[in-house]
């Protein structure tokens, strides 16, 4: 496909207010979303915690793109093509390892240093004067176009030219900010395995509905409604406290005002996030001793600035989720169109008690588990919405509430918590990084 | 409690989940017992980090009630389940208390979708004046590590 055509085919599928159904279902669209939309930005690849020592690795991807990340001799962190420059051969394929001082391909022992850097090759006689120097094979497991540690976040860009990860995100990096500032020691730690929750939609739908502010109270009626109705009936003392699990749920049947006041900001390159004022994770009870290993850490003024902070939902372009206030990243991993495989983690804080753990633990099982009454019903829509598309009666999918003439998606805006500016900018972006990146 | 007292409790508690007797089901359940479903082969830690369940009486009743629900829109239509159980296989047994496991399938249907699960449940068992109850169940699924679609009723 020629630029021209590749620019044609993009810019008929974004309008100002409606984008094409195409966005979704078409494996056309999927296919250069993987070439073209994926490389180009700056996508999640893990957390430094997952590999603490020298020799640890983690398996991970961009869009498509077999990846690993590893800890090098020199304790630096490398994103690697998981990709054997021999035969082809995946290098390692469990999700978390180590793998000593280098790489050992099991099919014909190339082995590499933990840089990548092709280390030996048995019988090796058998290449002389064939020019494999000459060749990209002999430089070993080939590196991504760019990779940035953020405190303790690994990021990468598949594209050797491109956005630099500071342009990509701008301000948007305040959300990661709080959520490590909220550590005492401002680090972080991932706690557990993660869940692994499979979807037959396309992974925008996910994406998307990090910021859709207008469905809980709806969507979530069953799990949320039923909670609040069970524990007003429920015959106990006056002043029993609400139990961890109603302090999760129930702000989820919040009304509209709840979510039309707590704002929405975006920022440039699809970045935004909903909860500017307050959100469904303000009211959580305090749990003793952290706002003291706070003070200590940071003094009580800028305890409060971290901690006065709620943020509800960050969606970071194209594809993860942060909660600040409770540490939890959920990774979107395109399958296919009409596949998606969500990762939820969660993060400890280190130097805070566990208890602030547990609380993110239980709010991850509650609320994202293939098992979780809420999550029960987002699959369900978002399953019922692949199938409906394919509908021709409307082409068209409408995303145009609050939306205004003339919106300028390289300022940052705030607005009212319901508007879907934020899915408008998810598609700015995606359309200019679809066609390279460029403003 | 005797052998056969506590694996009847066993099979008839699968066939209640079966047959969709779910308050009848609770009703089985110590006020303070817990459901664990753990994310990880061999998780001994359920407060600190993920697990699939980890549900209390107050949880487990919300569970119940929304299957019930008007708007309980991912059940509509309704999802089936069936158990089919090993031989339980009783590790302790005392007058009043029981510690028992075992190996089931599960399988789960709703509209044309069917999935089954291999799983290894253990019981924790006490006597009461109104019989049988459960003080703890958890749940280990084979490929609990694995990517799941929603699982929505009670393997």
């Amino acid at each position: 496909m020629t630029d021209a055509a590749l620019r044609d085919r993009i810019d008929a599928l974004i309008r100002p207010q409606q984008v094409h159904r195409d966005v979704y279902t078409s494996p056309e669209v999927y296919q250069l979303e993987m070439k073209h939309l994926f490389p180009n930005a700056w996508v999640y690849i893990g957390h430094e915690s997952q590999t603490p020592n020298k020799g640890d690795y983690i398996t991970a991807q961009i869009g498509d793109q077999p990846l690993l990340m590893v800890r090098h001799t020199d304790n630096e962190i490398h994103v690697l093509y998981n990709r054997c420059p021999h035969k082809g051969t995946k290098i390692v394929i469990d999700k978390a390892g180590n793998t000593g001082k280098f790489f050992r391909c099991p099919y014909h022992a190339w082995s590499f240093k933990t840089d990548g850097c092709l280390l030996a090759i048995p019988l090796k006689k058998g290449y002389e004067g064939t020019g494999l120097e000459e060749t990209e094979a002999a430089k070993g497991l080939a590196p991504v176009g760019d990779m940035k540690n953020y405190r303790g976040f690994v990021f990468a860009r598949l594209a050797k030219e491109g956005i630099s990860f500071e342009d990509f995100f701008g301000d948007s990096l305040s959300s990661l900010d709080n959520m490590v500032d909220r550590s005492p020691q401002g680090t972080l730690t991932i706690a557990g395995a993660p869940l692994r929750y499979m979807h037959k939609c396309n992974w925008k739908m996910l994406v998307e509905n990090q910021t859709d502010t207008c469905h809980p109270m709806v969507a979530h009626e069953s799990s949320a409604g039923t909670a609040v109705k069970i524990w007003e009936e429920m015959d106990k003392p006056e002043g029993t406290p609400k139990p961890p699990a109603m302090e999760i749920i129930a702000p989820f049947m919040s009304p509209y005002e709840f979510f039309e006041n707590m704002g929405i900001r975006t920022w440039p390159n699809g970045h935004g996030h909903t909860g500017v004022h307050h959100s469904i994770h303000s009211d959580y009870s305090a749990i003793p001793g952290y706002y003291d290993a706070m003070v200590e850490a940071y003094g009580e003024e800028r305890t409060q600035e971290i901690l006065g902070e709620n943020r509800h939902n960050t969606v970071y372009f194209p594809n993860i989720m942060i909660k600040g206030p409770i540490q939890q990243l959920r990774n979107f991993i395109p399958l296919g169109p009409d596949k998606t495989l969500v990762e939820s983690w969660i993060f400890a804080l280190d130097g805070a008690p566990s208890e602030l753990t547990a609380r993110t633990a239980m709010y991850n099982r509650m609320i994202n588990a293939p098992t979780s009454m809420v999550g029960h019903d987002d699959l369900e829509m978002y399953e019922r919405a692949q199938e409906g598309l394919m509908s021709d009666g409307l082409e068209w999918v409408n995303i145009q509430r609050l939306y205004e003439d003339g919106e300028d998606f390289t300022e940052t805006a705030e607005l009212n918590g319901t508007t879907e500016r934020q899915m408008r900018n998810q598609f700015d972006a995606w359309k200019r990084f679809m066609l390279g990146g460029a403003a | 409690m005797n052998r056969e007292e506590v694996t009847d409790f066993i099979y008839d508690e699968a066939w209640m989940l079966d047959e969709g007797q779910f308050h009848e089901w609770l009703d089985l359940w110590l006020p303070d017992a817990v459901y664990w479903m753990p994310l990880n082969w061999n998780q001994q830690d359920p407060v600190n980090e993920t697990s699939l369940l980890y549900e209390d009486n107050f949880m487990l009743r919300l569970r119940i009630e929304r299957l019930h629900g008007a708007r309980t829109f991912s059940q509509k239509p309704k999802s089936r389940c069936h158990h089919v159980l090993n031989r339980p296989r009783i590790l302790e047994l005392a007058e009043d208390s029981a510690k028992v496991v075992t190996k089931m399938h599960y399988v789960e249907t709703r509209l044309d979708e069917q999935q089954m699960l291999a799983l290894t449940v253990t019981h924790d068992l006490k006597a009461t004046p109104d019989g049988i109850r459960i003080a703890g169940k958890r749940v280990d699924i084979l490929n609990c590590d694995a990517a799941f679609g929603n699982i929505q009723l009670l393997p």
